[in-house]
């Protein structure tokens, strides 16, 4: 048990020893040479410690385990002897491995101060190149060279003192470090100087690189220009070949150019001539440029702007030229095109001043007409009332002188309406307002009633003749007031420069004239008219046996010029001696014109004149006579007069009797016809065909008649001679007897009469109606007139106007309200306003014209008007007779008169309505 | 009595004949005068106020047709002239007439400016006118107040 138990003892002293035994553990551990010394100290102390606690532990409890087992203490006395043993070993063992590191220390030192030495020099290497740095190197050598010899001493030293103390190992190791130190920090500025050199290099490239790089842009720039620019380069020599070309648009290759001139590559025009510019600048020796133009195959034509500037060498002698073309071919041609803009700007400006110009004389001209005719127009109405007194005047009881003084009074006055009518026409003509009328009229008729009116104021021993070929037509279309107002006009004006002999009036057809070939337009004009009936031109003489018109005018047939223009007179004596306006030729002239026809006069001093007229006329083929027609046809088919229509001679004599001889109430009679062109013929018609019924009357009254219906030519002063020439064509006259009669008794009414002509140049009334008239005043209800309006004032006086003539009206506003109050109950007399909102008078006229002739409203009803009375009444209240309808219209030129007929109307009123004007008018229309 | 009489006859003549010189009125006027008579004593009269207010009414149109800057109806204010220079040309306003005349040419030229001086000059024309009538009518009834009779004067 003891055995055992001492086993297990020592068993445990052993597992209780074994952990303090660590000095096993110390030497074991990797770090040995951290804690050599300290170890060393603990392990003392540890001893002792364990000494003490063992002694204690054998003291207080193991004593006597101990006593009992003195093996146990020798074992453990081993240990403790082992366990010293052991620790002096490891002693030593660690004091050599101090040793070994120390010694390694040195050798790591020795090999670094090795290596930086070499690193020494193979950085000294480098330097040495570089011639700058030979200095530093010698240094380098010698600083190297110490370094060596350093060395071999600290060998020595290490030789000499041996190396057995720790605190020389030490001391070496911090010389040698310190010495490392010293050759790290030489490095360093080593380091720092070769950076520095470095930096100084790269410094001195600089410059280089950005010329470089100016260069390469300067390259970039000429690449860019040279690609680009649409410019052709070359050099040529002095044969003018090239050595160099650039072109934009090379189609030709080098070699296709090099050494060729110009004419060997190309051709076309153009070529020859570079060519030669070329040269002339190389002989010339001087730079200049020139525009060229190429006639090229591919691309047409094409400019270029060369520039040629000739090349020298050092001998300045001319060795070939540059030469730098630019396609300026669009800045030419718009160039070129601005020029011509502008020359046509100019031009245009030119003429824009110009016609600015004519505008304005134009205008400055139709104003002055414009005025001229207004005031015509204006002077016209009081002087009618001047004459239409003179004429009442005349028809009271006169003594001789007062007679005599108040014929010529008349005679003045109706000089002065003449003139203003002739204003009127030539202005209505040179307006363009005259518009021709296209009647069926008998031409012979027309000469005849013309050589008849002329006859009955004819106061000298002239015979007058009408002599019309069997070739011209019976009845032709044509405008026959205006031909009649030309013939008047010529006839007059022969009758007044001829003092004896004759006056006549030639009719024959001829070709056609040159001058209606030239002028087409009239032709194609007629064409277009409508009118189906053949043409023909009727030559017409007026010829005298007068004093002619002297001087050099006559040498000329057309050119008398002057004659034809306004106002003027064959000579101012004859102006003094025959008086006149002076314009009646020129309106001749201009009717004739406007007609497509020519007037033309040939003359010779003391023999006579002729005036021809050429006019074109329409044949009128069909034998239905149309309404324009009927103030002839009517007659002619009441009362057929095979002479009238066929004869184609005539003649008139005047049968010459004292002027004054014959009693007052026979001058009376000279008021009626101052107008007389258009009211004569009818009048005269009248005469001519005699009324049998009449001849009772007439027979009373021979002498009295005619002056009434024959004084057509203004002379007033000579009415005994009219009536002595009317006596001899116009008995059978049987309503001159009735209207003498009537005159006497009622003096007024027809005093009103023969002003009425005088204002309404256009009317066709005979003075039948106007006796008519007066009886209906008289005897019937009053007549129911119409007045169409829309202005309240002209309304308000036009009825006051009426209430003072003994008449009421009806008004309407507009022409739609014209064409109920016309539907519905019958009027003798509208006075239609020409200008009205709603509808105006011409439209209004033309729908009431239209329901006239048809019967019916459909045109109105059409036209939007509510028509709403029975159709059967209406149709047996349609009027057999035309409904008189007079216009009222502002301006005579505006507002024209020719519309105003061409409408329908039968006369217009001027406005403002006068008194005077309306008692004329409803004097006239009504009956 | 008389003498009074007469100097107001007197009066009134001059003024008439002025009014006729200075272009106000023309012989339509005259007409105008010639139309009133024992059956329609105040016709004158009548028509004036009735021209007047015509005046006013047309006037006013005008200057409404054209008070529309940029989209005038010249067609419009020619209408209204046109009644206007109907109106003034049958009671015998000359200058208003006269004015009507250039009016209706700047309408058809569709002169805006034009028409708008022309309207102010027929606005200024027609009062005046009205004021010298009222005047004359004045004269007139005191003519007739101091008993006598109101001349008819001549105008040539």
């Amino acid at each position: 048990m003891v055995c055992e138990m001492e086993t297990d003892q020592i068993e445990e002293m052993d597992v209780e020893v074994l952990p303090s035994m660590w000095p096993d553990d110390v030497g074991t551990e990797a770090d040995k040479q951290f804690n050599v010394e300290k170890s060393a100290g603990d392990l003392d102390m540890l001893k002792e410690v364990d000494i003490a606690e063992k002694s204690a532990m054998a003291d207080l409890k193991r004593l006597p385990e101990l006593m009992n087992t003195t093996d146990q203490g020798t074992s453990q006395l081993t240990n403790l002897v082992k366990q010293w043993e052991y620790m002096q070993d490891h002693a030593v063992r660690l004091l050599r491995e101090e040793l070994q590191i120390l010694t390694k220390q040195r050798e790591e030192a020795e090999a670094k101060e090795l290596k930086i030495i070499e690193e020494h020099n193979f950085e000294s290497q480098e330097p040495e190149n570089v011639p700058v740095l030979d200095e530093t190197s010698d240094l380098f050598r010698r600083f190297r060279q110490k370094k060596r010899d350093k060395l071999v001493d600290s060998k020595k030293i290490e030789i000499d003192e041996e190396f057995d103390t720790i605190a020389y190992w030490k001391q070496k190791a911090l010389s040698l470090g310190k010495m490392l130190e010293a050759s790290t920090e030489r490095e360093r500025r080593l380091m720092e100087k070769l950076n520095e050199s470095l930096k100084t290099m790269e410094s001195h490239s600089a410059p280089v690189e950005e010329l470089t790089q100016n260069l390469k842009r300067a390259e970039g720039f000429l690449h860019f220009i040279l690609q680009n620019a649409p410019i052709v380069m070359g050099h040529q020599d002095k044969d003018l070949r090239y050595l160099f070309i650039y072109n934009k648009f090379p189609s030709l290759r080098e070699q296709d150019i090099l050494g060729k001139t110009d004419v060997e590559i190309f051709h076309g025009g153009g070529v020859k001539e570079s060519q030669d510019f070329k040269r002339e600048v190389l002989e010339k020796g001087k730079a200049s440029k020139r525009e060229i133009t190429f006639e090229t195959e591919l691309f047409g034509s094409k400019t270029f702007l060369i520039y040629v500037e000739p090349v020298y060498n050092k001998a300045k002698e001319t060795i070939g030229i540059n030469y730098m073309g630019m396609e300026v071919t669009d800045q030419v041609r718009k160039r070129e095109k601005m020029a011509k803009l502008r020359e046509d700007n100019a031009v245009r400006k030119a003429m824009e001043s110009e016609l600015t110009k004519t505008i304005h004389i134009t205008e400055e001209t139709m104003r002055a007409k414009q005025m001229l005719a207004t005031m015509s127009h204006e002077i016209r109405s009081p002087l009618s009332g001047v004459v239409g007194m003179a004429e009442i005047l005349s028809t009271t009881k006169l003594d001789k002188e007062q007679r005599q003084l108040l014929n010529v009074m008349i005679s003045s006055g109706d000089l002065v309406l003449q003139l203003i009518n002739d204003i009127l026409d030539l202005s209505k003509v040179e307006s363009g307002v005259m518009k021709l009328e296209a009647t069926k009229f008998r031409p012979r008729e027309v000469v005849k009633h013309v050589l008849q009116t002329a006859a009955a104021s004819l106061k000298k021993d002239l015979t007058l003749e009408g002599d019309i070929t069997d070739a011209v037509p019976i009845e032709v279309v044509g405008d026959v007031l205006r031909i009649r107002q030309i013939l008047t006009n010529l006839i007059s004006n022969a009758i007044k420069f001829t003092h004896e002999g004759k006056v006549g009036i030639k009719l024959k057809v001829i070709s056609e004239p040159s001058f209606a070939c030239d002028n087409a337009l009239n032709g194609d004009e007629e064409v277009q008219n409508g009118l189906t009936e053949t043409s023909v031109w009727i030559r017409c003489d007026v010829y005298d046996s007068g004093i002619g018109i002297p001087g050099k005018l006559a040498v000329y047939l057309n050119a008398l010029p002057c004659l034809f223009k306004k106002y003027m007179q064959a000579s101012a004596d004859h102006a003094r001696k025959y008086g006149g306006t002076g314009l009646g030729l020129a309106i001749c002239k201009q009717l004739v014109e406007l007609m497509g026809g020519q007037l033309t006069v040939t003359s010779q001093v003391n023999v006579g004149s002729t005036f021809t007229f050429i006019l074109p006329y329409k044949v009128a083929t069909s034998d239905d006579h149309s309404d324009d027609q009927d103030e002839f046809s009517d007659m002619v088919d009441h009362q057929p007069e095979p002479d009238d229509t066929t004869e184609g001679y005539f003649q008139f004599k005047p049968l010459l009797g004292s002027i004054y001889s014959n009693g007052g109430p026979v001058i009376g009679n000279n008021f009626l016809p101052h107008k007389v062109m258009v009211t004569s013929p009818i009048k005269l018609i009248n005469g001519f065909v005699a009324h049998p019924s009449d001849d009772i009357e007439q027979s009373e009254t021979v002498q009295v008649e005619n002056g009434g219906y024959t004084d057509e030519s203004r002379l007033k002063n000579s009415s005994g001679h009219c009536l002595g020439s009317a006596h001899q064509y116009e008995n059978g006259n049987g309503r001159c007897l009735s209207k003498e009669s009537e005159s006497c008794s009622s003096s007024q009414a027809s005093s009103e009469g023969g002003t009425v002509e005088m204002e309404s140049e256009f009317t066709v009334s005979s003075h039948r109606e106007e006796e008519k008239a007066e009886r209906d005043l008289k005897e019937t209800s009053k007549p129911k007139i119409l007045l169409v309006e829309d202005n309240k004032i002209n309304i308000m006086v036009a009825k006051s106007m009426m209430k003072q003539l003994g008449y009421t009206i009806d008004i309407a506003n507009n022409g739609v309200e014209a064409i109920t109050a016309v539907e519905r109950s019958s009027y003798d007399l509208v006075l239609m306003d020409v200008c009205m909102p709603v509808m105006d008078g011409l439209k209004a006229t033309r729908l009431i014209r239209s329901y006239e002739e048809s019967g019916n409203w459909d045109a109105a009803i059409e036209a939007g008007i509510d028509i709403k009375t029975m159709e059967d009444e209406q149709v047996c209240m349609r009027p057999t007779n035309r409904l008189p309808i007079i216009a009222m219209t502002a301006n005579t030129l505006a507002e024209s008169s020719e519309e105003c007929f061409a409408n329908g109307m039968d006369s217009f009123i001027s406005k403002p309505v006068t008194l005077q004007k309306l008692k004329e008018c409803l004097q006239q229309y009504l009956h | 009595m008389d003498a009074l009489v007469a100097q107001l006859q007197m009066q009134f003549r001059d003024y008439t004949i002025s009014l006729y010189q200075q272009g106000f009125l023309d012989d339509q006027f005259t007409e105008l005068k010639k139309l009133q008579d024992d059956a329609s004593p105040d016709f004158v009269a009548e028509v004036l106020s009735l021209f007047f207010e015509d005046c006013v009414k047309l006037i006013g149109n005008m200057a409404r047709a054209l008070d529309q800057k940029g989209t005038v109806d010249f067609n419009q204010v020619g209408a209204s002239v046109h009644q206007l220079k109907g109106s003034s040309s049958s009671v015998g306003a000359k200058r208003v007439k006269g004015l009507c005349v250039s009016f209706k040419e700047f309408c058809e030229a569709k002169n805006y400016e034009g028409c708008v001086r022309c309207l102010q000059q027929v606005d200024i024309e027609y009062k005046t006118l009205q004021t010298k009538l009222q005047d004359m009518f004045n004269l007139e009834k005191q003519i007739i107040e101091a008993g006598g009779r109101v001349p008819q004067v001549d105008i040539n």
